[in-house]
């Protein structure tokens, strides 16, 4: 409306008429935006009742034969969202993953890699000396990878290995059953003797959702054979026979022991290589090497000791389990894959990753602290066990050049057979942190004394050397 | 006063009516279909009408203090007025939020409705921490929530 065309606007009290007609204005105006607002959150309420009201659609059927995740993702496109995610590479202090371009070649075609440990700290190549760990050694990347990195790590070259790698490495769920006619500890069995080249034509990806859900219930379950004998021996060390952990665990347990499915110490026994979980004396570091010395059993001959040694693996479980957050009924999805809100929905992060990298979910819904203090805090941790794991390397290092020394020196086999005992002690607890994928976080008390005693047996050793070359 | 004049008043004030009218309108259907009278109310199922508050709500269900407290007790200071206009701070920024949808997640708690929340406690414990509220100790900043996590909700 155009208030110029009003003759009285040229009139003597045309400018107070102007005010007025500008007030109604304005009033118009702020009314509007008003119900602007208004109107926005009347849609927004609308929208978020919407939201909880679709809880789930089940667009395609999923059995005990669906292997695929996109098949499992049409039903659940949030969790998928999620597990697709685990291809991304972030850095974090003491792990994670950077991604490293390389060339592709024939026998490698993989365009990017993680970071190589063995070039950050060469003490490690010493440290495996005659083992496939000292050829390639990297950060490991996320789930996404796990079949990938397995099939062509330099390590398949350095050594034969044998098709129980595939335990953890592909999804197994589904070939292992086939290979046993419907019976997956038979199928486990035929798989761990097959060389690895063979058994990675029985599988075609990394772990999915069957590996670790039910398809009916989608509740958690244990899959692999190697866990349901490991924990079975476990509890029956405590007193609990014929422990079966699909009926008997709660589910907070389940939470847990899906995990350690794969995130533990283990061993191939015997010629069949079978893969085997060495808890039957119990979880600790302690008790694990006790079984290794009742079976006198060996990974490998080190290469410039000739000490009868132990390789360590990522044993994330057992050394969680000495932890705080253990004792505190914390399992290990709580903090790498946090509970997280999309639209009503409260679901499980699929996106399995450092906590680090997700602070707010994963540690502020317990610990009501800064982002920054509560990452000074773990980083100190770990900044504290880096500190005494470098010491405990060295000392090792101090050893290993000692035997050396001796053996040049023609020092008879029983001389040093002590030292070499000892060498194999420190090397496995060292091992146990520094395969241990939380420097120190997972039990920072427990990773420290460790350490401690490691350090101890390096300098036990050496001191034996001295000791007995005087006799 | 001319006709004409009088007829672009008229328009005016016309149009001017019938915004006020559709925002009182809308308001007041906003209201109803978000169940605006139940806020004015000190039900605890009246916090948890928007999904997010689900969990704080069933785990107040089972914490120690649901058959003593309920969300008002704690999150809202004594009286009427410090009382509704904690209500009408909290319920502007929470329509806000979601509206916007620019807020934290998990949610984080606010200073000003922490210090409610400080208070509170001592509604009924003034008894128990009397005694440690000593100047000279420095206490005055020790939240009870600190170490008592768990007692409302987690």
């Amino acid at each position: 409306m155009d208030i110029k065309e009003l003759p009285e606007t040229k009139s003597s009290d045309g400018k107070s008429k102007m005010k007025n007609y500008r007030k109604y204005f304005l009033l118009t105006i702020l009314f509007a935006v008003i119900a602007f607002g208004i109107i926005m959150l009347l849609v927004s309420i609308f929208e978020h009742k919407q939201e909880a009201r679709n809880p789930f659609f089940r667009v395609v059927e999923i059995s005990d034969t669906t292997e695929d995740p996109e098949i499992w993702g049409k039903n659940f496109p949030l969790q998928y969202d999620g597990y697709k995610r685990t291809t991304d590479q972030v850095r974090t202090r003491f792990g994670g993953s950077e991604a490293i371009p390389r060339t592709p070649t024939n026998a490698d075609p993989r365009s990017i890699v993680a970071q190589s440990k063995l070039e950050i700290d060469p003490r490690l190549k010493i440290m495996w000396a005659g083992y496939a760990f000292s050829r390639d050694y990297r950060e490991e990347r996320g789930h996404a990878y796990m079949l990938e990195d397995q099939t062509f790590t330099e390590r398949q070259i350095a050594a034969k290995q044998p098709g129980a790698c595939m335990q953890c490495h592909a999804s197994v769920y589904i070939p292992m059953k086939k290979l046993g006619s419907g019976d997956i500890f038979k199928g486990f069995e035929i798989m761990n003797s097959m060389p690895y080249e063979e058994a990675r034509t029985h599988v075609s990806r990394a772990i999915a959702c069957i590996d670790c859900h039910d398809p009916v219930t989608l509740q958690l379950r244990v899959t692999r054979p190697a866990f349901i004998e490991g924990i079975r021996n476990l509890k029956e060390s405590q007193g609990i026979k014929n422990y079966d952990v699909n009926k008997m665990a709660t589910r907070q347990e389940m939470r847990i022991y899906v995990c350690g499915q794969c995130h533990v110490e283990y061993y191939f026994k015997g010629t069949e290589k079978r893969l085997v979980f060495p808890w039957s004396k119990g979880l600790t570091v302690d008790s694990i090497l006790a079984y290794y010395d009742a079976y006198s059993f060996k990974d490998w001959t080190h290469a410039e000791t000739g000490a009868e040694v132990l390789k360590a693996q990522h044993p994330e479980f057992e050394m969680w389990n000495q932890g705080i957050h253990a004792k505190s009924g914390v399992s290990c999805p709580d903090c790498h894959m946090p509970y997280k809100r999309e639209g009503a929905f409260k679901i499980s992060d699929h996106h399995v990753r450092s906590p680090i990298l997700n602070i707010n979910k994963a540690c502020q819904t317990c610990h009501k602290w800064s982002e920054e203090e509560l990452k000074t805090r773990v980083e100190n941790i770990q900044g504290k066990t880096f500190q005494l794991r470098e010491l405990a390397m060295n000392a090792l290092m101090d050893l290993i050049t000692d035997i050396k020394e001796h053996r040049v020196q023609n020092s008879s086999s029983i001389q040093i057979a002590e030292a070499q005992n000892f060498q194999r002690k420190a090397q496995f607890l060292l091992d146990f942190v520094e395969s241990e994928n939380s420097m120190g976080f997972h039990a920072p008390q427990e990773a420290v004394r460790i350490l401690g005693e490691s350090i101890n047996y390096s300098r036990l050793g050496q001191m034996s050397l001295q000791k007995n070359s005087r006799k | 006063m001319s006709v004409q004049k009088k007829y672009y008043i008229n328009i005016y004030v016309l149009i001017i009516l019938i915004v006020i009218g559709l925002t009182i309108g809308i308001g007041a259907y906003t209201f109803i279909y978000a169940e605006g009278g139940s806020y004015l109310t000190d039900k605890p199922s009246a916090c948890a009408n928007c999904h997010i508050m689900n969990d704080y709500y069933e785990s107040w269900l089972k914490s120690s203090h649901h058959a003593v407290a309920v969300c008002n007790d704690c999150h809202t200071p004594d009286g009427f007025f410090p009382k509704y206009i904690t209500k009408a701070s909290n319920g502007f920024w929470h329509s806000w939020g979601f509206t916007t949808g620019i807020f934290p997640d998990p949610i984080q708690i606010k200073e000003q409705n922490k210090e409610v929340t400080r208070e509170s406690c001592r509604k009924c414990h003034f008894d128990i921490v009397e005694n440690i509220e000593r100047e000279s100790l420095e206490t005055e900043n020790v939240p009870c929530a600190g170490c008592h996590k768990d007692v409302g909700h987690r």
